[in-house]
């Protein structure tokens, strides 16, 4: 459960002011696939960050499951993300010479996990982000855009998490690529109910979810439920 | 965050660029390897010296003319020039307890010649004793000098094998020959084994011959050089040395706070010499920790350049729920690590050079094993110190930035 009361985000850089976010107020409940849209420069990103427990609002409060995140310090929002979020980003951000599972495996390292427990978290989420496991072995600077972002899908996956949080996920990919990582976050949605934000710049992409968060200038200026939801189907998988 | 996991980021983060890796740990290994080398050369010097002092004869007093303070040298008047010691002083010395033998000796430099040969060597006139208080002994077919050649002022010499090989030349045996010292003559007895230079003394270029000889006839004056005194036991030298040091100056009637004599120990000639030596392996080991401080820096930089280089993977690992704790102990345990093998590498550099010197150069080396643990401590603490800036700089990068970080 997403609660966010009057967020404003100001950024100073020397004597310049941006006001990436100004007052924006929504909730998301669980289970959700919320897509986020807007033109480039509008806020998508910094908003990602607020939800994320990347960073803190400069105004108004943001509760995580009726817990207000926006007084907690680095090291308490690290906890939360390393238990809760999952992150998907735009630019894959794997470590280039780690091994597909290695890469898969990275939160649960920081979460204390053992080795045995780890590698076997990261089969089902691999599987469950539709990575061949004929390259589980390669290192992930030898696979392609749509095979790295499935990595990352899987990383986003990997400790469970309750959300996930999806900057520009298919920005880098072509349309065929694109479509099969936004049928993984359906299903994933689908079958393990799990609350999807999904950040785009493009109505097709943003489509393909059951909620559309219109954002301009750092403002919300649409809210609506998606009546056209584009379903893809399971065969598109490949 | 588990040891394992940290050790296996830095294998892959050491390992994704071997030469940095190899040259950074290179300087470690030259800077540990010159501070081995230099304190087991500075330290074998100090044992080198140390034993041929000990082998100038064990439990040595010895008695010299003039006042020596110590720090300041002779001050009453110099060391060859004063003549407060005198034949009668050796018999207020033979009363003490403890004493075992005590040689009065009287040395001189001398024209020498024998079969066309010439040498300026040094003349020492001896009592029999000399032999039992410096360790000497004639090499088989020859005598030291005798108590008879003493009272009857016996033209007789014995020669160090120095001076004989340079008088007579390598494998002919000079006993039974003459030799001409200051224009007199004297028959040789014996030649002494070889015993190697003492530092500052090398008994092996000496000519002995009968203390009275030389008193009476060669330099015409009654005075001695120095009186040796051997002492029975190790723990009755400071007994000695202050009886002896309260008996002379009784006998010469002067304050025993400022005697015109000085009675020196076997324990602070050496005391004098280690303190030159430590001084000088200190000064070795200083030029030689420059170079482990280079290598530290040459660790911060390398370090620094790694941060630099994988901020944005820095960004990721926090994002995904890495700790303040987990990034700085991974670029920590990296420069540990560096340190490390460079440490181990130098410990055996520094080895093969010690090594390599007492091979070559004849200098006595030894590692010893404090200095290895020493410098396997300085490095990891190099690591540490170098390390840590570029580590917290790591683990305080704020997520977002970093991953915006082109
Ligand atoms: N760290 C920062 N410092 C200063 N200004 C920033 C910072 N991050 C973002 N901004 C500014 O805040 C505004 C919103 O940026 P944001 O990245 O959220 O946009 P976005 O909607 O994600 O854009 P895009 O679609 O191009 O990714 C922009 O004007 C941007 O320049
Ligand atoms: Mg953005």
């Amino acid at each position: 459960m997403i609660e966010c009361k009057n967020i404003s985000k100001i950024y100073q850089s020397g004597n310049i002011e941006t006001h990436a976010l100004k007052n924006a107020s929504f909730k998301i409940a669980d289970g959700e696939f919320v897509a986020i849209m807007g033109p480039s420069g509008s806020g998508k990103s910094t908003l990602m960050h607020i939800l994320g427990c990347l960073d803190t609002p400069t105004s108004g409060q943001y509760f995580l499951d009726q817990k207000d995140i926006s007084k907690l310090s680095d090291e308490e929002l690290a906890d939360i993300r390393r238990g809760k979020i999952g992150f998907v980003f735009q630019s894959f951000n794997l470590l280039p010479r780690a091994t597909v599972l290695r890469n898969t495996t990275l939160p649960l390292v920081y979460a204390g996990i053992s080795r045995e427990r780890r590698e076997e978290l990261a089969r089902k989420a691999l599987q469950g982000a539709a990575f061949p496991e004929k390259f589980w072995n390669h290192r992930s600077n030898q696979l392609s855009g749509g095979m790295m972002q499935r990595v990352a899908i899987a990383r986003a996956l990997v400790n469970n998490p309750t959300l996930i949080l999806a900057d520009e996920p298919t920005g880098n990919l072509d349309t065929k690529t694109g479509e099969v990582v936004l049928e993984t976050f359906q299903r994933l949605h689908k079958e393990q109910a799990r609350t999807i934000i999904l950040i785009t710049h493009e109505p097709y992409v943003a489509g393909h979810a059951e909620r559309v968060i219109h954002i301009k200038d750092g403002e919300i200026i649409s809210d609506e439920k998606n009546n056209q939801q584009v379903i893809i189907k399971n065969n598109a998988t490949s | 965050m588990q040891l394992v996991d940290i050790l296996h980021e830095t294998k892959t983060a050491l390992s994704a660029n071997k030469a940095r890796s190899g040259l950074t740990i290179l300087g470690i290994v030259i800077g540990i390897g010159s501070v081995i080398a230099m304190v087991s050369i500075g330290q074998g010097a100090s044992g080198q010296i140390q034993s041929s002092i000990e082998g100038l004869g064990s439990n040595l007093l010895t008695v010299m003319p003039g006042f020596l303070q110590p720090g300041r040298g002779i001050v009453s008047s110099g060391r060859g020039s004063a003549q407060t010691l005198a034949n009668e002083d050796i018999e207020v010395l033979q009363q003490i307890a403890g004493v075992a033998y005590i040689s009065p000796e009287f040395q001189r430099r001398f024209q020498i010649v024998a079969s066309g040969n010439n040498t300026n060597s040094t003349v020492i006139g001896v009592n029999p004793d000399y032999a039992q208080v410096r360790n000497v002994s004639p090499a088989a077919g020859g005598s030291f000098i005798t108590e008879a050649q003493v009272r009857s002022l016996g033209r007789v010499a014995v020669l160090g094998p120095t001076v004989a090989q340079d008088l007579f030349g390598e494998g002919n045996n000079p006993v039974g020959k003459t030799i001409r010292i200051n224009r007199a003559n004297f028959k040789v007895i014996g030649v002494l084994q070889s015993k190697g230079s003492a530092g500052f003394f090398n008994p092996d270029d000496t000519v002995f011959v009968p203390l009275t000889t030389m008193q009476k006839i060669l330099a015409g004056a009654d005075f001695l050089s120095m009186i040796a005194i051997s002492v029975q036991d190790k723990n009755l030298m400071p007994q000695v040395q202050e009886e002896a040091l309260l008996a002379l100056a009784q006998k010469h009637r002067v304050d025993p706070q400022s005697p015109d004599f000085s009675i020196v120990s076997q324990a602070d000639i050496l005391g004098a010499l280690t303190q030159v030596t430590d001084t000088f392996t200190i000064f070795l080991a200083a030029v030689a920790g420059i170079s482990l401080v280079v290598g530290g820096i040459g660790i911060m930089n390398m370090m620094l350049t790694a941060v630099t280089e994988r901020t944005r993977e820095i960004g990721l690992r926090k994002a995904i729920g890495a700790k303040k704790r987990d990034i700085s102990l991974q670029f920590l345990m990296e420069a540990v690590v560096l340190t490390s093998i460079g440490g181990a590498m130098g410990i055996i550099l520094g080895w093969a050079i010690a090594f390599a010197v007492s091979k070559i150069a004849g200098i006595a080396t030894a590692v010893s094993l404090n200095s290895v643990f020493l410098a396997f401590g300085v490095s990891a603490t190099i690591g540490i110190v170098f390390g840590y800036y570029p580590a917290r700089r790591a683990a305080s990068l704020n997520p977002i930035e970093a991953l915006r970080y082109e």
